[in-house]
């Protein structure tokens, strides 16, 4: 039944829906992909009992006919920064060594009410901090496209493993989150959709935190249908996260119908950046010019602050995550260092359990916290985000979306870019923007560049209009038509 | 801005991580290259405009002030490194 796995999510639930399979033989499908691919290091942790146990029940309440919806019954994987009851949590770090929830955060428990079938934790940069998923304690995720010229591929990250498991057909969805570009950029570099919801759409409750006023929860799947099916399931209120925003979830999967005509698109020429590959360029035009014949509009628009978007972000983000990992000082849970003082063990402990860019995040937000330097930089960098923020309203006013490519190149060898930090975070230079404003985002895979390798195209909404994002993200996707697969 | 060792030193200590003496230079290289990159922001003009720390336009909700969770000391404790009773047990923070 190995051909179980090439179904998509959407086709799953059908199937599931008609009765030509079992909730078990799917999972078991996918479990035993997930063991002939281990090489690709896709998953910190695998849960076939928990999966075998979930898909048993979903089959004896389909038996029923006391089945919970479209979702139940289908397995995914969830990147291992969501804390998952009596199940190890990582988060990619060496400092959260032993630590095994005893909670379930709110994404991953709206899934399970809903039936879903968890096949494991994926694979990510250390505490979400990366674009190439090689900063995991864990090792780094190989994408499923490579090896090419002899080197094994990034598959991008943050969220590296759980793009790598839907592109590798190790799973047929998974859940990612996104900070800058974490879910969007793995997307486009392993030829899948990813979207990151509107800022509040989903709770981050149980999210381990990296910059709290950026993350965000969203789907990682094959076809844009499948995004809008796993988000419907994902999105709720949450009392429990004050940013959870209370507006009711709309029918995403009814948003899909309907194509182009009457949207007006925006352009926004300040995204060519200087040296711009040409292929990227090409395909970017190529999406414009899908989404006129179509029946969308197009038109230019100006987002001035857009080149500053990453440095503000890399004040942001660290000043937060600083803030944010002080609470991991060998107290109470995970990793301890012992130390001669409470002093020597909180340096002990941090000292062993992060590795050099979260060390390095930690350091350059302490230092933009500190006394003297607040002003000059973080503040700094949240009225350049007000700016920023400022520009996509404007533009919104006359526009429904925004295109841009995900990306600035295909995928890259793991070890690429590796001594120049600069350069690794240019990787997010079209999707930092997106996240400094909060609004949706969702990167489709258009083409593929001279070496055969996906490229992503990126579409950017108004907040919490993820329908129209992904009704015109399907109109993309059929345009593209974009067939090819990992060589699995 | 070019920072050098003995700043990376104290920013490390006030981030209570225990940085190698001899990874203390590279450091410094790194993020005086990553502040000095940051340092374009100055070319933005931002009078009058405020800082922006959220994007959620919502004012933080209030709930009943009831409780709602606790009493579940095994639950809180389970990932304790070490535990005596239904405390925390640390390292000795008081001097004698």
């Amino acid at each position: 039944m190995s051909d179980l796995t090439d179904l998509t999510l959407t086709e799953a639930a059908d199937g599931l829906a008609r009765g030509d399979f079992s909730s078990l033989d799917l999972t078991e499908a996918f479990l035993a992909a997930m063991e002939a691919r281990r090489d690709l290091n896709a998953f910190i942790t695998e849960t076939p009992d928990i999966a075998r146990d979930r898909a048993r029940a979903s089959d004896a309440r389909r038996a029923e006919g006391a089945t919970r919806g479209r979702l139940d019954g289908l397995p995914y994987a969830a990147k291992d920064l969501y804390c998952t009851e009596a199940v190890p949590t990582t988060a990619g770090s060496h400092i959260l060594d032993g630590f095994v929830p005893t909670y379930e955060s709110t994404v991953t428990a709206n899934l399970r009410d809903a039936g879903m079938v968890m096949l494991g934790k994926a694979n990510l940069d250390e505490f979400a901090m990366g674009s190439s998923n090689v900063t995991s304690h864990h090792g780094p995720v190989r994408n499923p496209w490579g090896p090419r010229n002899g080197k094994d591929l990034v598959p991008g990250g943050s969220s590296g493993g759980s793009a790598a498991a839907v592109a590798a057909r190790l799973a047929p969805a998974a859940i990612g989150t996104d900070t800058g570009g974490s879910i969007r950029q793995p997307a486009a570099f392993c030829g899948i959709v990813g979207l990151k919801p509107t800022y509040g759409r989903c709770s981050r409750w149980g999210i381990v935190a990296f910059a709290s006023s950026l993350d965000q929860a969203g789907p990682m799947t094959r076809t844009v249908a499948d995004a809008a099916l796993l988000l419907g399931g994902m999105a709720s209120h949450d009392p429990r996260d004050s940013t959870s925003v209370p507006v009711p979830v709309p029918d995403y999967i009814a948003a899909l119908a309907g194509g182009a005509r009457g949207l007006r698109v925006g352009i926004p020429g300040d995204y060519a950046v200087d040296g711009m590959p040409s292929e990227i360029k090409a395909l970017w035009e190529a999406g414009a010019g899908w989404l006129g014949e179509a029946g969308a509009e197009i038109v230019d628009v100006a987002l001035p602050h857009t080149r500053y978007a990453l440095p503000t972000y890399y004040i942001i983000a660290p000043a937060e995550a600083s803030s944010n990992l002080a609470r991991y000082d060998g107290v109470r849970f995970g990793l301890r260092v012992p130390g001669d003082s409470l002093e020597t063990m909180y340096e002990n402990t941090r000292g062993a359990g992060f590795g050099a860019e979260v060390r390095r995040r930690v350091l350059i937000g302490t230092y933009a916290l500190s006394s003297g330097y607040y002003d000059a930089y973080y503040l700094k960098a949240q009225r350049v985000r007000a700016r920023i923020a400022e520009d996509f309203r404007r533009a919104f006013e006359t526009v429904d979306l925004l295109l841009t490519p995900t990306a600035p190149s295909a995928a890259f060898a793991i070890g690429d870019k590796e001594d120049d930090p600069i350069a690794m975070y240019l990787n997010d230079v079209f999707t930092v923007p997106t996240s400094l404003a909060g609004l949706p985002g969702i990167s489709v895979p258009a083409g593929l560049s001279g070496d055969g390798l996906p490229l992503g195209l990126h579409l950017i909404g108004k907040p919490f209009d993820e329908s129209t994002l992904l009704r015109a993200a399907g109109v993309l996707e059929r345009t593209a038509d974009f067939r090819a697969s990992a060589s699995v | 801005m070019s920072l050098d060792k003995d700043t990376v030193r104290e920013i490390a200590r006030l981030a209570r991580l225990r940085v190698p003496e001899e990874d203390l230079d590279g450091l410094a290289g790194e993020l005086s290259r990553i502040l000095d990159w940051v340092e374009q922001l100055d070319e933005v003009d931002t009078d009058g405009i405020d800082p922006m720390s959220s994007v959620a336009e919502v004012t933080l909700p209030a709930r009943d002030d009831a409780v709602n969770d606790g009493a579940d000391p095994e639950r809180v404790l389970a990932n304790a490194p070490d535990r005596v009773d239904d405390y925390y047990a640390v390292p000795k923070v008081v001097e004698q």
